[in-house]
């Protein structure tokens, strides 16, 4: 009874003094490539500095699922890697923590962190930038035929480059490339876009292809889709690509004319119970070092002290060479027209 | 089923009691035997208790809950009550904007909206009914956030009316006071291509999709049953004919894909549609076509796949009525003289109807709100409502949108139902 009571004592010492040593969360995330290189670079490197433990798990996205646990006071998650596209929604309608940006440490070079980071990776509240990525189309070296494509244009010009053209199926950046394509200029797409002639006009332009596209709903189909012949040109996000093109060798060439790109944030749950140690891990994430990690998928950083830590070479494969070439994708505008322009993508699909 | 044991459990114990009766009881027996009886129809209904309870909780609540939800949409007048009172007594067919006070009122709302972080919830139903109208919100409460208090007694509507010019049109002001109906029908209305215009009368919609969706899935369900029915009832009828041993085996390779998942059939469709896929490459070997034929990601794909994975539910009732006609009467028709076309149609046919009717129907309502099979080898052109009921859960998050379409849904199979119990009469099924 005696050993009982002073195991018991002990137990309930280990469990009170737990957290303060290590603490278990949870962060979610994209998975596939990109998913195994933050694992390697922010999340490895965390725990192994902090002893914490980390559960890293995959979603695909959008806010639905974290809207379900925060309404229902049920927060299975604490880190997530949102999108732009969707912080916005999710900040607003209080998904999300606001995070504390006057504690992100400064760049491993001394800049205060507020001058390290580019501006869009701070313009929200609620979360910190962790990369820019983009959406742009690859094609097929072996199976292209009429030469080498290198403008959206030829993407639409389906006269000089005959073949089957993939896209994922939804109204984000497509909308955009049909106007781009047809003579838009790129600063000028997203107020075209909010009428209902610069609409009808994109789909007038996706209308000249229409036979000719395939739809895929998930990144991970595009490679296949180029490599098995079932499109010589294929819109992608460019760190599935470039891992394709890097690890097995595949005839892919990336064109990044009229690239779409975007950020990703890691943000906090709201009602998140370890939001003190979920913090801690965002602000390590984002420091130089793990933050120059995200070459590896090529995907760049977002503060300029991560270049340091970073290979010549890959540079120039990077969105952050490419920004001229690209747009910035609108996440205020997806917030806004995303829902009925969504519809009339459905209903255009449909006839 | 159990309502009928229900009742006839009882009824079968009190007729023998009651036969013990006349053999001449004392009340104090009389009283005893009734004891008894009651007893008796406690334990019955005691054993559908489980059941009861599980199709309660499991059926009619979440059905019950969905078509409540579907009216049932009170986020904006929790949001913003006070504004939605004062809109009350605004004359929304005028061509002016609420007065001063109301706007004022609104602004005071929309801070504190934008103080607990709640003003993105208020963007997004507004925006519903107004596109574009979201960051017209959400940037107001951006600014009115900065406010104190008593500027914002002060000049509040001032500032919201300067935050951005849409606050000075009527339309926005409609549309909130119009999604602030704590009931309302909106969601039945996009549900079947309608709306209200600026007067409040129902007209089409610009965009036409959700009517064109059910007459698709309509259109799909039907091609689907019928297509199980031509593969399966000669087939069904081969195997109630065929001697035991052949039988058995054949019925292994009708039940063995039956048993194996549900994905892994979906899979193996895609591996043989696609464009270099099994069917296309063996085409292409015999020089039989040229180029591949676009199969997978097809509606031609969602009718194949579906076709096989319903074509059980097809064969088995079918199987088992078939095995209980008697032969003799079949042998009987043709010794009287009937040619075997006749013979088949008017003594065989009938009497496999309640197998093909509760084979048929079935198929039909599984098909109808079919989801995984449209979703993975359908692509554009074979999705079904259940997709986009699906998309409305998951991606637009417009749940009384989807409850709506799911009623909707409801309602279209029930109505089927009634009209097949009016042609055909349910107590014609024969399950088995």
């Amino acid at each position: 009874m005696k050993h009982l009571k002073r195991f018991g004592a002990a137990l309930a010492l280990c469990t009170a003094m737990s957290p303060a040593l290590a603490e278990q969360f949870t962060a979610v995330s994209f998975g596939g490539a990109y998913g195994e290189a933050q694992q390697k670079h922010m999340l490895d490197p965390f725990m192994e500095k902090t002893g914490h433990k980390i559960l890293f798990e995959n979603y695909s996205g959008g806010i639905a699922e974290l809207k379900a646990q925060v309404e229902s006071g049920n927060i299975l998650w604490d880190v997530v890697d949102v999108e732009v596209i969707d912080l916005e929604r999710a900040c607003s309608e209080g998904l999300l923590e606001v995070f504390p940006h006057d504690t992100l440490p400064a760049g491993d070079d001394g800049v205060a962190a507020k001058d390290d980071f580019i501006p869009q990776a701070l313009a929200n509240e609620c979360g910190v930038g962790n990369i820019i990525w983009t959406v742009l189309y690859a094609y097929n070296g072996d199976t292209i035929k009429g030469g080498n494509p290198n403008s959206i244009g030829d993407f639409f010009n389906t006269q000089k480059f005959p073949g089957k053209r993939a896209l994922r199926k939804r109204p984000q950046v497509n909308m955009e490339w049909a106007l781009i394509a047809d003579g838009v200029p790129k600063d000028e797409v997203y107020d075209l876009l909010s009428t209902d002639e610069g609409q009808a006009r994109a789909f007038a332009k996706l209308d000249t292809i229409k036979n000719d596209l395939v739809w895929f709903d998930s990144w991970s189909q595009v490679p296949q889709l180029l490599n098995d012949g079932g499109a010589v040109m294929a819109q992608s996000a460019n760190g599935r690509i470039f891992d394709a093109i890097q690890k097995d060798n595949k005839p892919f060439e990336m064109v990044w004319d009229a690239h779409i790109y975007d950020l990703d944030v890691w943000a906090v749950v709201r009602g998140s119970k370890k939001k003190a140690v979920a913090e801690e891990f965002i602000r390590f994430a984002t420091s130089s070092k793990p933050e120059s990690g995200m070459q590896d998928v090529a995907y760049g950083p977002t503060r300029q002290s991560s270049y340091a830590y970073m290979d010549e070479a890959i540079l120039p494969k990077l969105p952050s060479a490419h920004l001229d070439e690209g747009l910035k994708a609108s996440g205020e505008f997806w917030a806004d027209y995303g829902e009925s322009l969504g519809e009339k993508f459905n209903e255009w699909l449909l006839n | 089923m159990s309502q009928a044991e229900l009742t006839a459990a009882p009824t079968a114990a009190s007729f023998n009691e009651d036969s013990e009766v006349h053999s001449g009881l004392t009340p104090e027996e009389m009283r005893q035997s009734k004891r008894n009886q009651r007893r008796r129809k406690l334990i019955a209904t005691a054993f559908v208790i489980p059941l009861i309870f599980f199709v309660l909780i499991a059926f009619i609540a979440p059905i019950g809950t969905m078509l409540y939800r579907s009216v049932y949409h009170p986020t904006v007048a929790q949001l913003i009550p006070e504004t939605l009172q004062a809109l009350q007594s605004w004359d929304e067919a005028s061509d002016n904007i609420p007065d001063a006070a109301t706007i004022s009122l609104f602004a005071k709302e929309l801070h504190y909206l934008a103080k607990e972080r709640r003003s993105g919830k208020l963007a997004e139903e507004i925006n519903r009914g107004m596109p574009g109208s979201s960051s017209v919100i959400k940037s107001s409460a951006r600014k009115l956030k900065k406010l104190d208090e008593a500027t914002l007694a002060n000049e509040g509507a001032e500032r919201l009316l300067a935050a951005k010019k849409q606050w000075q049109e009527v339309k926005i002001w409609r549309t909130m006071k119009s999604s602030g109906e704590i009931f309302t029908d909106s969601f039945y209305l996009t549900a079947t291509d309608l709306t209200r215009n600026e007067q409040g009368e129902i007209v089409a919609r610009d965009t036409n999709i959700y009517i064109k969706l059910f007459a698709k899935s309509l259109k799909i369900a039907l091609l689907i049953t019928f297509l199980t029915a031509v593969i399966g009832f000669p087939l069904a009828y081969y195997l109630a004919t065929a001697p035991a041993k052949v039988a058995n085996t054949l019925m292994v390779f009708v039940l063995l894909p039956f048993w194996t998942s549900l994905l892994v059939r979906t899979t193996a469709w895609i591996a043989i549609l696609q464009t270099n896929g099994v069917i296309n490459d063996f085409l292409i070997t015999l020089h039989i076509i040229n180029e591949p034929i676009e199969m997978l990601y097809t509606q031609f794909s969602t009718v194949i796949a579906m076709t096989h994975i319903l074509l059980p539910f097809m064969i088995l009732p079918l199987y088992s009525v078939m095995k209980g006609i008697d032969p003799s009467y079949f042998r009987a028709a043709l010794s009287l003289g009937a040619k075997p076309l006749s013979a088949f149609s008017r003594i065989y046919f009938p009497m496999t109807l309640p197998g093909l009717s509760a084979g048929a129907l079935l198929v039909f309502i599984i098909s109808i709100g079919y989801y995984i099979t449209p979703a993975l080898v359908g692509g554009t052109d074979g999705q079904m409502i259940s997709n986009i009921i699906a998309f409305h859960m998951q991606s637009s998050n417009n749940w009384e949108l989807a409850a709506a379409l799911g009623s909707i849904l409801l309602i279209l199979i029930t109505l089927l139902y009634w009209i097949y119990d009016r042609l055909v009469g349910v107590s014609n099924i024969k399950l088995g």
